[in-house]
């Protein structure tokens, strides 16, 4: 493949060094991006409950806490950029607009689930909204979004691939094998690794000699920073500019996010490699979802009750959603043999 | 309204658990988020999270109880302000999802066969006291027991050590044995893998796990161009004493990507031994035996066996040799052959015969490769009958090896084409009702041995 990006020297220039200042939302993209994390949050927290009655099966990874991340990303693609993940998925495919009712019927295995309850937690897709999945191997996807960019940019459409993955799926080497093609063909892809500080009981510095992630791209000249996952204003601009720098043809970039897992790593976890002090204090203290809701009133952006009032129509929601995922059929035996071959 | 706490369920197999510890006391304030209690069972500990604001009413199950039942109502919790007694009169919360829960039943995972005991081996002395454990501590026990004897074998995967094993296999060894031969690694399956080879090449003996054998997949490349096949390569003069160890095959709920046998894929391959017990007593025997092994052996173990019981001999070295298949029920109508997960369906489709008047034999294979053609055929000269069983896809399986062995050497006594029975043709599905389908149930069995009987 040709590589018409511009020379290094310039491409260095083009890249900044460190995160962007935060984004400066208009009221209504706070409330918007408010309710967003929302959202995600209350379905998770609804879904973990369905996994304790027996409801949802296998695994089941939730994303609360990390909310900002794929809320602020979202917001900075355009229509046509594409998205891909892994097993912790429910959070990415929400934000991509996908029906809730779908998704929750998904995990419950039911064929009005966007796979037909053929793929369930860890595997969602929504194609229509160039979701590209739900994929249950570490690091399988990083290599797959290095292939839809490549796509964008055989295709000539304007695309950008987002590709995600987690801190400890950043040691898989196949990581670095896609870090050398996207810089070499100058592919279209922002990768962003999630950094929740844990790779299921492996703490980050139990399992990486260099912890800076963002670092990973240095000796394939590709270039990244980290921002603050915590804060959706801060991930909005980052987003925005790390998709714009690669938009623009420079090749890709990474982007580390430095967020936080309050679950579990799926539902059954032994909870003993982190202190609950640990946890209880990222929640009092970093929280995404209390952060802008605090600052949507100290503004004056919202007042409590216009946040009471997202609260009660993301409950009816998830309630919908809960009760979609109940009353939709499972799937009928014929189905086994269906969608093997295309 | 009050609302109740039900004990949850941790994993799809699970269906009562201990309540270690309450972190909540009656009267104390929660909001959503908080850690209520610590719920047990045999293969994790996890935390309960209340999900509702408001202040504890009731605990109804006190800490340090076990045998509770999953949906069972824990303790309920009544919205701030409102009194404690709201809580006993019998709440209709609406909106309430628990409530709707308990109106449906909980999807259930694939039904579980119950098993059958298994004949004994006759190497195991008259007299040897047998004890009762689980597959998971009889496969520690082994680890541990060769560690002891020799300073070269070691442990090496994915959460192995401080996290005591993702599945509990690996538990107290980090205690025992410490960091430098209990080894946890990065996610880097191809690298570790690599990283073993090569130290077996230099004379170690690694214990490689992989957290479930669909992440070897990664590794394969390793396992076979350069475990399996560098003694040959280098005219015998070197070895590769390596075990790749882990859970293969069928786990409840878990989907394509997490659902796989790789008995087969392995078993292919000249270079490689490939071991897949059964029972406890099995799997500690053939584990020990595979560590000793000179050759890179694949040992291919199942999650959904690790926390049954069998009785183990209780005997200070207790080897099972690789190569050798095990009948544990003598019959004489027809031979029924598998290994691994679902011997559980084939004891239970013996049995089911019996009652039926058909006398099954069942031949657990233990070793995948070398094959113990012998054992089948001598069965088969005497039943004339075949089913053969197995968890992965029968296309290029084990089971068509087996066919094929039986076919070749057993062709005379046959009375009827052997029969193959495997999972479903597909990847797995996640839903309940596709999964159940996908996977070798007994009645399939039962239909395949009246088939061959001509009694169908
Ligand atoms: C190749 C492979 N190895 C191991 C696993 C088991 N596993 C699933 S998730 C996980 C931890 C991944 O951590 P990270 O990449 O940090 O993502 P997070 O779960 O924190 O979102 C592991 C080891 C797997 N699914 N695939
Ligand atoms: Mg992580």
């Amino acid at each position: 493949m040709t590589t018409r990006k511009p020379a290094t020297k310039a491409r260095q220039r083009a890249a900044r060094a460190s995160a962007p200042p935060p984004y400066k939302a208009k009221p209504k993209e706070l409330l918007e991006f408010y309710r967003e994390m929302l959202l995600i949050r209350r379905f998770e927290e609804r879904a973990g409950q369905m996994y304790g009655m027996g409801l949802i099966g296998g695994f089941c990874h939730l994303y609360i806490g990390q909310e900002a991340v794929i809320t602020g990303v979202r917001a900075a693609m355009k229509d046509g950029d594409s998205l891909i993940t892994a097993y912790r998925d429910h959070g990415h495919i929400l934000a991509v607009g996908t029906s809730p009712n779908a998704v929750m019927a998904e995990l419950t295995g039911r064929s009005g689930g966007v796979s037909k309850g053929k793929g369930g937690s860890m595997h969602m897709f929504d194609v229509k909204a160039n979701f590209y999945g739900g994929h249950g191997i570490v690091g399988a996807q990083i290599p797959l979004g290095a292939g839809i960019a490549f796509a964008h940019k055989y295709k000539g459409d304007g695309g950008v691939s987002v590709t995600f993955f987690g801190e400890g799926a950043a040691n898989q080497g196949q990581v670095y094998e896609a870090f050398n093609m996207a810089e070499l063909w100058g592919l279209p892809v922002v990768f962003i690794i999630e950094n929740n500080q844990y790779a299921m009981g492996t703490s980050a510095e139990r399992a990486s000699s260099e912890t800076h992630f963002y670092k990973r791209g240095t000796s394939f000249r590709i270039p990244g920073y980290e921002v603050d996952g915590m804060d959706v204003l801060a991930v909005r601009a980052a987003a925005e500019d790390a998709i714009g720098f690669v938009r623009d043809g420079n090749g890709p970039i990474i982007l580390e996010m430095k967020t936080y897992r309050y679950r579990g790593h799926s539902m059954s976890d032994p909870a003993k490699y982190r202190s609950r002090d640990e946890v209880q204090k990222m929640r009092a203290d970093r929280d995404p979802i209390d952060h802008l809701g605090e600052m949507l009133v100290a503004t004056g952006a919202a007042s409590e009750d216009d946040l009471k009032a997202v609260d009660r129509e993301i409950k009816d929601i998830v309630s919908d959603a809960a009760d979609f995922a109940q009353d939709s059929p499972e799937p009928d035996a014929a189905e086994l043999f269906t969608e093997v071959y295309a | 309204m009050s609302i109740d706490i039900l004990m949850p369920a941790l994993s799809p197999t699970m269906e009562e658990g201990t309540i270690a510890k309450w972190l909540v006391k009656e009267g104390d304030t929660v909001s959503s988020g908080d850690v209520l209690a610590e719920i047990e069972t045999d293969k994790a500990t996890m935390e309960l999270e209340s999900i509702n604001d408001g202040k504890v009413a009731k605990i109804l199950v006190p800490e340090g109880t076990e045998g509770v039942k999953v949906n069972a109502v824990i303790a309920r919790l009544v919205e701030e302000g409102e009194s404690a007694d709201a809580a006993e009169t019998k709440p209709a919360p609406k909106a309430e999802a628990p409530a709707k829960a308990e109106a449906k039943p909980a999807v259930k995972a694939a039904a579980v066969p119950k098993a059958a005991p298994v004949l004994q081996d006759p190497e195991i002395p008259a007299g040897t006291e047998m004890v009762e454990m689980t597959v998971r501590e009889a496969l520690r026990d082994a680890m541990a027991e060769e560690m002891r004897r020799d300073d070269k074998v070691f442990l090496m995967g994915e959460e192995v050590g401080q996290y005591q094993g993702a599945y509990k296999v690996s538990q107290g060894l980090l205690d025992e044995f410490g960091d430098k031969r209990v080894i946890d690694t990065p996610i880097t399956e191809h690298g570790f893998t690599g990283l073993g080879v090569g130290a077996a090449m230099a004379g170690l003996k690694p214990i490689v796990e992989f957290m479930t054998f669909n992440f070897a997949m990664q590794a394969i490349d390793h396992i076979i161009n350069s475990a399996a096949k560098t003694r040959y390569m280098s005219g015998g003069m070197i070895s590769v004493p390596i075990v790749f160890r882990g859970p293969n095959g069928f786990a409840s709920r878990v989907a394509a990507q997490h659902s796989q046998c790789y008995a087969s894929w392995y078993g292919h391959v000249p270079g490689l031994k490939v071991v897949a017990p059964y029972s406890a007593a099995d799997a500690k025997g053939l584990l020990k035996s595979a560590i000793r092994d000179p050759n890179p052996v694949v040992f291919l173990e199942q999650e959904l066996l690790y926390g049954r019981k069998f009785e183990v001999p209780k005997l200070d070295d207790y080897t099972v040799p690789i190569g050798k298949a095990k009948v544990v029920r003598e019959g004489k109508d027809v031979t029924l052959i598998s290994f691994s997960y679902t011997m559980l369906a084939v004891l239970d489709a013996a049995e089911a015969l019996a009652a039926e008047g058909i006398d099954a034999e069942v031949i657990d294979l233990r070793t995948i490769r070398p094959l113990d053609a012998e054992t089948l055929v001598a069965s088969v000269k005497k039943t004339n009958r075949a089913v053969v069983v197995e968890q992965g896809w029968t296309a290029y399986g084990v089971t068509s090896e087996v066919s094929s062995v039986l076919m070749e050497q057993a062709f005379d006594w046959l009375d009827a084409p052997v029969l193959r029975l495997g999972g479903a043709d597909v990847p797995m599905p996640y839903a309940a009702s596709l999964e159940k389908v996908a996977v070798v149930q007994p009645e399939d069995v039962v239909k395949a041995a009246k088939t061959v009987c001509y009694k169908a």
